[in-house]
């Protein structure tokens, strides 16, 4: 068997000065070329358990293995070089250029007292132009819209290669095409041989990326297997303590998570 | 290479352009203010004496211009030069780091602790070089309590690093209030007052060249590591995802950046705006990337520094402290930056 991208053994978090742990016996794992989608209610720690996978956190007990090395033996160059992190969409204090901004995604790359060169620009410009945004190069990245930073966040992300890349919350504040433009993106990142991992509010996600799907609950434990397994109605309905259905749908030929009604 | 790779190949030597631009707008400058003052040199004697001072050619000019240049204006021009260089930088640098625009260079309290320095040695009645020394001191001292505050309270976020710099500050402005309070009004608390306004009047050789070598190391650390201040611009959490190691490089920008502050301080006293002032002007011309935005502030500031000194030096018949031009022209001036980055302020 193929050794696993990542592998969370039994994780136990709480942020400094809170007595109730986020995070308890959590552990999942992910396989070369996955998609893995994390659910769970607002405050389960869908993106707690990212940030730990990112180095970001350090879990009280329990391992994380990035590529089969414990992370926290790992420096956070170490971390950055395999694992590609795209966070929520925001607005920078400062008006880069769309080229210097997807050109901060080389620092994995680059020695404290050095700087990209004009290879790693020109690394830069093709994955514009391989991702329809080359167009945007030298507009400021205030200028933009939600959408097109959102997929610069990703740029930004891939353009180093790394082995993983985790998403917090991609298809937040976007709006719904756009939501559905970057799960796309996602899908194609997979198979072109990157391992992704995405947190999400929205159910239908998972199944609509339709590989591998784990559920945060409350307590801080984890469920995970295929999403068609995982994203049940038995379970979404606790987890989310909601009624919630999931249907077949003939005309689309894929099946959905929807709610009866309010 | 494509069509937009191209043209981005452009785009980028017209923004580094402005470098080259900008340090010949400062030679000229340098040059206009050796010759301009009360006791005015020719541009033409001003250059024959500075080449022939450098080949140590046979003087074939007047005694007393030389005099005056080498002696007097020279160190003043370096002096103006270097503070309003670093100031900029350092402000641009703190503006990267804390990702926040309106940050100034003295805001973890080197100005103000550097006052306390300069006013506890003048107090003591020490000479012009303890005076610098103590003040240089004061400011490193200042932020170092800044910077123990967040660690005390186990913290690590920029945030708690602002807050403590105004405690600092408060605590220093204090200190200074008390030693005014009991200074001698006619003496010591004018020379106290006058050195808080900042002033190039008093520079000699001695006090410029000796934090030269200082100020010129931690401008070059700064310069050299400028990308990376892009970096740690977006951010603690996202640089750490780019693999930056934000405490060292945070440290690293802090304590270059204080020194230079500190140096400065100790040259010329405290002078205002320029550290806020000078960056914002310096992204308007040259954009926000640090990579040019550093080198571009330092010569701006030196550049504005050195036109505010000359008007000092120029108008009415006392000179006036610097920190009050600087500030009768960095406020409205800053306001107009304000007025043209509103879009982009939020």
């Amino acid at each position: 068997m193929m050794q696993p991208v990542y592998e969370v053994n039994n994780i136990t978090f709480r942020y400094p000065g809170y007595k109730a742990k986020v995070l308890d016996g959590a552990s999942l794992t992910l396989g070369k070329g996955e998609i893995l989608c994390i659910l769970g209610p607002n405050g389960a720690g869908k993106t707690t358990l990212l940030n730990c996978m990112a180095g970001l956190l350090r879990p009280e007990s329990g391992e994380i293995l990035l590529c089969g090395r414990d992370i926290r033996s790992m420096k956070e160059k170490e971390i950055a070089t395999l694992a590609g992190y795209v966070p929520q969409l925001h607005t920078p204090a400062f008006d880069y250029s769309v080229l210097d901004f997807v050109l901060m995604g080389m620092a994995p790359k680059t020695g404290m007292l050095s700087r990209p060169g004009a290879d790693d620009e020109r690394k830069c410009i093709e994955l514009l132009e391989q991702m329809g945004l080359a167009g945007l190069a030298d507009k400021s990245y205030l200028d933009i819209s939600g959408g097109e930073r959102q997929q610069l966040l990703i740029a930004r992300a891939l353009v180093h290669e790394p082995e993983v890349v985790l998403f917090d919350e991609p298809t937040a504040h976007l709006d719904y095409g756009n939501q559905h433009r970057i799960l796309r993106m996602i899908k194609k990142m997979a198979a072109s041989g990157y391992s992704v991992i995405i947190t999400t509010h929205n159910p239908d996600h998972a199944l609509l990326l339709g590989d591998k799907a784990a559920v945060v609950s409350k307590g801080g434990t984890i469920v995970q297997g295929d999403s068609s397994e995982i994203v049940t109605e038995d379970l979404l309905s606790k987890v989310y303590d909601i009624d919630i259905r999931i249907r077949y749908i003939e005309e689309l030929g894929r099946t959905a998570c929807l709610v009866p009604g309010l | 290479m494509t069509d937009t790779a191209s043209k981005r190949a452009d785009n980028l030597s017209r923004r580094g352009l402005i470098i080259p631009v900008l340090a010949v707008v400062m030679l000229a400058a340098i040059l206009i203010c050796l010759c301009v003052g009360k006791y005015s040199i020719s541009p033409a004697d001003c250059m024959r004496i500075l080449f022939g001072k450098i080949v140590s050619a046979e003087p074939s000019w007047d005694a007393m211009d030389e005099k005056m240049l080498i002696g007097v204006r020279l160190p003043r021009t370096m002096a103006a030069v270097i503070v309003g260089a670093a100031l900029a930088l350092s402000g641009a640098v703190y503006q990267g780091i804390f990702k926040n625009p309106l940050v100034s260079p003295d805001f973890l309290g080197v100005s103000s602790g550097a006052c306390v320095g300069a006013a506890i040695a003048i107090l003591m009645s020490m000479s012009s070089g303890f005076v610098q020394i103590c003040a240089f001191l004061g400011g490193i001292i200042a932020v170092f309590l800044t910077v123990f505050i967040p660690r005390l309270m186990r913290s690590d976020s920029n945030i708690m690093l602002v807050l403590a710099g105004i405690i600092v500050g408060g605590a220093m402005s204090s200190i200074l209030g008390f030693i005014k309070y009991i200074a001698d009004p006619e003496t010591e608390l004018a020379a106290i007052t006058y050195w808080q306004l900042g002033s190039f009047a008093y520079v000699d050789n001695k006090a410029v060249l000796g934090i030269l070598p200082l100020t010129i190391i931690a401008a070059a650390v700064l310069l050299v590591m400028s990308w990376w201040i892009n970096i740690l611009s977006l951010g603690e959490q996202e640089a750490r995802t780019l693999g930056a190691n934000v405490p060292l490089l945070r440290g690293i920008c802090i304590v270059c950046s204080t020194v230079l502050t500190a140096g400065a301080v100790c040259i010329s006293g405290t002078i205002g705006w320029v550290g806020l002032v000078v960056p914002h002007f310096g992204r308007m011309m040259a954009g926000s990337d640090n990579r040019v935005l550093l080198p571009a502030s330092c010569l701006i500031g030196g550049i504005f520094m050195l036109l505010v000194d000359t008007v000092t030096r120029i108008i009415g018949p006392a000179e006036m402290p610097v920190s009050i031009l600087t500030g009768l022209i960095g406020a409205p001036f800053f306001a107009w930056l304000l007025y043209r980055q509103r879009r982009t302020i939020r």
